[in-house]
């Protein structure tokens, strides 16, 4: 075998090496699209299997919920009202907070400031969420209830609030990015019309930047709505139509928590009831997150 | 906002009087907002401190979960929490980097990749306990993997795969055109320079992305109690097949019992928890620090 030779043969081999651990690194990457299509396979097959048995308008025409009783009713009503009220108050507590707080970072703290606050802030998001539901459960019930004498033991307010303060951090990161994406020429444009630095702030810069800003709020609110343990240990475990936020209610995925620490077993229609309760969950919050990528692609576009 | 040119100096002084207030109002706001989260902080963490310290000792490490709280220990908890953490860190790091280094350095940008990128960040976003309801699903039922430590651990790694991806992605990208470029130069073929040049330049930001997306998974509680982690384990795992339970759950438990014994004992689980999560998160930014003093491209 000539020098030549053996160098042809070598390079064939390398191409072919190439070739396989490029395949390797595709079926990594393809591994995401069979998670999707696994998530969604799965509940469907589970979904459809549900309303084989339960027709739609008993899911959702009837006002309630009681599938773990004799008297079984199917009506997801009592479930979406108590994580709507629940991602509610999380967001009337998230959006002021969060957004003073980004408007601030980004537009009137020095560097020094920023540096130090937004990494503290983060915190919040890092701490595991049952964490939180002990804190709600134990510290900010009890303090509520002094304030308000007939508020429940389980309660909507209680892990709205704290809910409200963990995903602080998803709003005022995301909105304090935009904002500072926002070219230095649109500020000083307005500076050189007369403005004063509020009115910068408010009319130019949060105006740019409001959808990068609307995306920020629209992602926190998905995940005040499939957010789990918080609801779980703090919001009781009552299914009931109800906007009042000082009495036990149950949320979507406080639901399906309840029915795995139960022993249902494969089949039964119990059991299948997650699986619908999770599609539910799996379409709002997907409808959300997509939302909210496409205003961020936007204002991607219009400034880098 | 050009109102103030044609007003009369006494106007303009009080155009301006509103408007110091109004920035006043202002900044007055946004930094209470600032204060009273980091306040809810601070209290979080002393609360617990306060609960949970008194409980704490050697002997609530090295016990067993138990009916009487003050004999009550979190040892198998720690260790299926640590077995846990170590299988799914196994199977999900090579996965997310091998799926990032293939958007990033071999994929061509086309519709197809497009979707996948969109994919991920979806999958990002969908709630935890749903991926619980495909590991209930997917390996507990139909590859029968049971309540298992491999089932919740395949669970888990699913997850934090989309967060690992984009990490790397984004520590692969800040490796220079022309690291590559030179390795081209020198004949190299394109796994040779990824294997070579990118992967160890990029190495430090992958791991800080990894250990964050770890300590993500070790705090969640919800899709593992859908594949069935039990709540009261009074032994430690001793195969991949082996039913299992880990700190949140634990936890869990010990905070939906009303005797006010177990709620301290919750306590101070959270402080073995929150310790665990705070030297991770250490490891995780002195590697950032020590990789940014190194960069000098």
């Amino acid at each position: 075998m000539t020098i030549r030779d053996h160098k042809s043969q070598q390079k064939h081999q390398t191409a072919w090496t190439e070739k396989a651990i490029q395949l390797v690194l595709f079926l990594c990457s393809a591994l995401s699209l069979a998670t999707t299509l696994g998530i969604v396979l799965v509940l469907l097959f589970e979904t459809i299997s549900f309303f084989q048995e339960v027709s739609f308008a008993a899911f959702f025409l009837d006002t309630e919920w009681t599938p773990l009783f004799s008297n079984k009713h199917f009506g997801i009503w009592p479930l979406f009202v108590g994580t709507a009220v629940v991602s509610m108050i999380a967001m009337l507590v998230a959006m002021p907070i969060g957004l003073l707080s980004a408007i601030y970072l980004s537009e009137y703290a020095g560097d020094g400031v920023r540096k130090v606050v937004k990494p503290i802030l983060e915190i919040l998001a890092g701490i595991p969420t049952v964490v939180y539901g002990y804190f709600a459960l134990l510290f900010v019930t009890p303090l509520l209830q002094r304030l308000i004498p007939s508020l429940s033991g389980f309660n909507a307010l209680s892990p709205g609030i704290v809910m409200g303060i963990m995903i602080i951090p998803m709003v005022s990161s995301l909105s304090e990015d935009a904002m500072y994406a926002v070219p230095k020429s649109l500020r000083d444009g307005a500076y050189a019309l007369g403005s004063s630095q509020l009115q910068v702030a408010f009319r130019v810069v949060f105006p740019a930047a409001f959808s990068g800003i609307s995306a920020a709020c629209i992602l926190a609110i998905s995940r005040a709505i499939g957010e789990t343990m918080v609801v779980a240990i703090a919001a009781g475990q009552q299914p009931r139509l109800t906007l009042s936020p000082f009495v036990p209610i149950e949320t979507m995925t406080a639901y399906i928590v309840q029915v795995s620490l139960g022993d249902t077993p494969h089949g039964t229609i119990e059991y299948k009831t997650i699986f619908a309760v999770g599609m539910m969950l799996f379409i709002g919050t997907l409808i959300l997150n997509l939302t909210s990528h496409w205003l961020r692609q936007r204002y991607r576009e219009v400034y880098e | 906002m050009s109102r103030a040119a044609s007003l009369t100096p006494q106007q303009r002084e009080q155009l301006f009087f509103w408007q110091r207030g109004a920035n006043r109002l202002f900044i007055v706001s946004a930094c209470t907002a600032l204060f009273v989260a980091l306040a809810t902080l601070v209290i979080l963490v002393a609360d617990i401190l306060i609960d949970g310290l008194p409980r704490f000792s050697l002997d609530f490490l090295t016990h067993y979960p138990s009916r009487k709280p003050q004999q009550a220990g979190i040892l198998s908890a720690l260790v299926g929490t640590l077995y846990m953490i170590t299988l799914t860190a196994l199977l999900a790091f090579p996965l997310g980097v091998g799926a990032a280094i293939h958007l990033e350095e071999f994929a061509k940008k086309n519709r197809f990749s497009k979707i996948i990128e969109i994919n991920i960040a979806n999958l990002a976003g969908v709630p935890s306990i749903v991926y619980g309801l495909l590991g209930l699903e997917l390996f507990v039922r139909r590859l029968h993997f049971d309540r298992s430590l491999l089932a919740g651990s395949m669970t888990m790694a699913l997850l934090i795969l989309p967060i690992i991806i984009m990490a790397s992605r984004e520590a692969l990208r800040a490796v220079p055109r022309s690291i590559r470029e030179g390795s081209y130069a020198l004949g190299a073929s394109r796994w040779q320079t990824v294997y070579h040049q990118v992967i160890p330049l990029a190495l430090p930001g992958i791991l800080t992305g990894t250990i964050l997306a770890l300590s993500r998974a070790i705090g969640e509680a919800a899709p593992l109690m859908m594949i069935g982690a039990l709540t009261y384990v009074a032994f430690l795992p001793d195969s991949l097949f082996a039913p299992f339970t880990v700190l949140p759950i634990q936890i869990f438990n010990w905070v939906s019992r009303p005797q006010q014994a177990f709620s301290v004992n919750a306590a101070a689980g959270i402080i073995v928890l929150l310790v665990i999560l705070i030297s991770m998160n250490a490891v995780a930014i002195s590697l950032r620090n020590k990789f940014q003093k190194k960069r000098n491209w």
